[in-house]
């Protein structure tokens, strides 16, 4: 299949991206294009103009700023897999990049474009809900941040609105005390998950605190589980008290009955390397 | 400058290239309808396949998953490039060797692939050979075949045995 007629725009600043977007209805910014451009192909979307954000260098910085490590949205996955700043800082994310589509893929897929996106079964948006991660965004009334908790509105679905531009993401910088897990179930290596987990803890003494799990797959959002994140803290057992917390839909790919048990072997294994202290 | 048609520069094997495309054009189609360079294939157009891989600014990507008008500036490098500068010759006499080929429609982007893994220098495990590959679709060989004859080129160019 090949796209519908649209109109091309290369933006040159972020504002004139917010303006461009302002002037023109049914216009959708292009970032890595690697789940826009498939869709445009299918003809599951048709916009009338694309914005192409491609050449704004402000959008491709990863810094440390504070407590906060702040990774531009124009940050490419494969560039992301090799920074040591991501590294050392947000470890959890160093651990889902690998697990994000392909080599070829990750050369062009943004970061800001797989959380402005929202795919229920991708890995960044878990991440960012497990870190207690934060979005930048600019619109014509100025700059907002949007806590990861509560950007993911439904399926496909976020607090981004028609005029915004989403201009980085940050996530708190690791420290002595973090411990991160992940872990996916996909038919393919890269292939979206059927049910995938990131976490992360502190810990204190002998037991984990500030435990935050985040499954993707197993809804309309990547979905803290608040039950079973209690029961990892406290020691008692966590996959029984995630049956509080998911209630998976079957499809194609696998049976309800077969997610949730998915969830329980991941979260048994993530509980795992949350236990190990850091490298 | 919202407009459907737009001119654009690149180059495209060493090539300079000025053409006017449709904004709606993916890199392929270019390459293939307005450049006549049909090594690169369409597969799935919808980035699963890897058929169409292709390098952009030396790395290699979804050729389905570009717009051509994107690559105003660019430089591409499509399999006729990579083959014709003899920077693949061991790979694809280790796929003849081995026969990591039947039908030969994923050829130009396994070899494309494996180019940029072995770029990588060392010699790569199977696991991560594997894993390089995952997103590259053989109907024909059932993988082993591919995998052994990219083993073989890392441990070749490492020095080792074929």
């Amino acid at each position: 299949m090949k796209p519908a007629p649209f109109g091309f725009a290369k933006a040159r600043s972020v504002e004139h991206a917010i303006a461009l977007l302002g002037e023109h209805a049914d216009a959708r910014l292009l970032a890595g294009g690697q789940s826009l451009i498939a869709t445009l192909n299918m003809r599951l979307s048709a916009p009338k103009l694309l914005i192409d954000i491609n050449a704004l260098d402000e959008l491709k910085r990863i810094a440390v700023a504070g407590d906060w490590l702040e990774i531009g949205a124009l940050v490419r996955h494969a560039e992301a897999e090799r920074s040591p700043e991501i590294a050392r800082h947000a470890p959890l994310l160093a651990l889902a990049l690998p697990h994000i589509a392909h080599p070829a893929i990750r050369n062009r897929g943004t970061i800001g474009g797989s959380i402005a996106y929202a795919d229920p079964a991708a890995e960044l948006p878990a991440c960012l809900l497990a870190l207690g991660g934060e979005l930048v965004v600019a619109s014509k009334a100025g700059r907002r941040v949007i806590k990861a908790d509560e950007f993911f509105k439904g399926l496909f679905e976020t607090a981004l609105g028609p005029g915004d531009v989403l201009t980085a993401v940050r996530v708190p910088v690791a420290g002595a005390d973090s411990r991160h897990g992940f872990a996916e179930l996909a038919r393919r290596h890269g292939d979206y998950a059927l049910v995938g987990l990131a976490a992360a803890a502190r810990a204190g003494g002998k037991t984990l605190r500030d435990v935050r799990l985040a499954f993707f797959g197993v809804g309309a959002t990547a979905i803290r589980a608040p039950t079973a994140e209690a029961a990892v803290a406290l020691g008692t057992d966590a996959v029984a008290a995630l049956a509080r917390d998911l209630d998976p839909e079957g499809d194609v790919q696998a049976s309800a009955a077969t997610r949730k048990h998915l969830a329980g072997v991941l979260l048994r294994r993530v509980v795992v390397q949350l236990a190990e202290p850091r490298a | 400058m919202t407009e459907r048609f737009h001119d654009i520069a690149l180059t495209v094997n060493g090539e300079e290239v000025r053409e006017r495309v449709d904004a709606r054009k993916t890199l392929v189609d270019f390459l293939r309808e307005d450049l006549d360079l049909t090594g690169s294939h369409a597969g799935c157009e919808h980035g699963v396949c890897g058929a169409c891989t292709v390098l952009l600014d030396g790395a290699i990507v979804r050729g389905c998953l570009t717009l051509a008008v994107q690559c105003d500036g660019a430089r591409v490098v499509t399999i006729e490039g990579a083959s014709d500068s003899g920077a693949l010759a061991d790979l694809q006499q280790a796929f003849q060797a081995r026969n990591a080929l039947q039908c030969g429609f994923c050829t130009p982007g396994m070899l494309l692939t494996a180019a940029a893994l072995l770029a990588q220098g060392g010699v790569p495990s199977r696991e991560k050979i594997r894993e390089h590959f995952s997103g590259n679709y053989c109907r024909c060989t059932g993988y082993h075949a591919i995998i052994d004859a990219v083993e073989s080129v890392a441990r070749a160019r490492a020095g080792g045995d074929a």
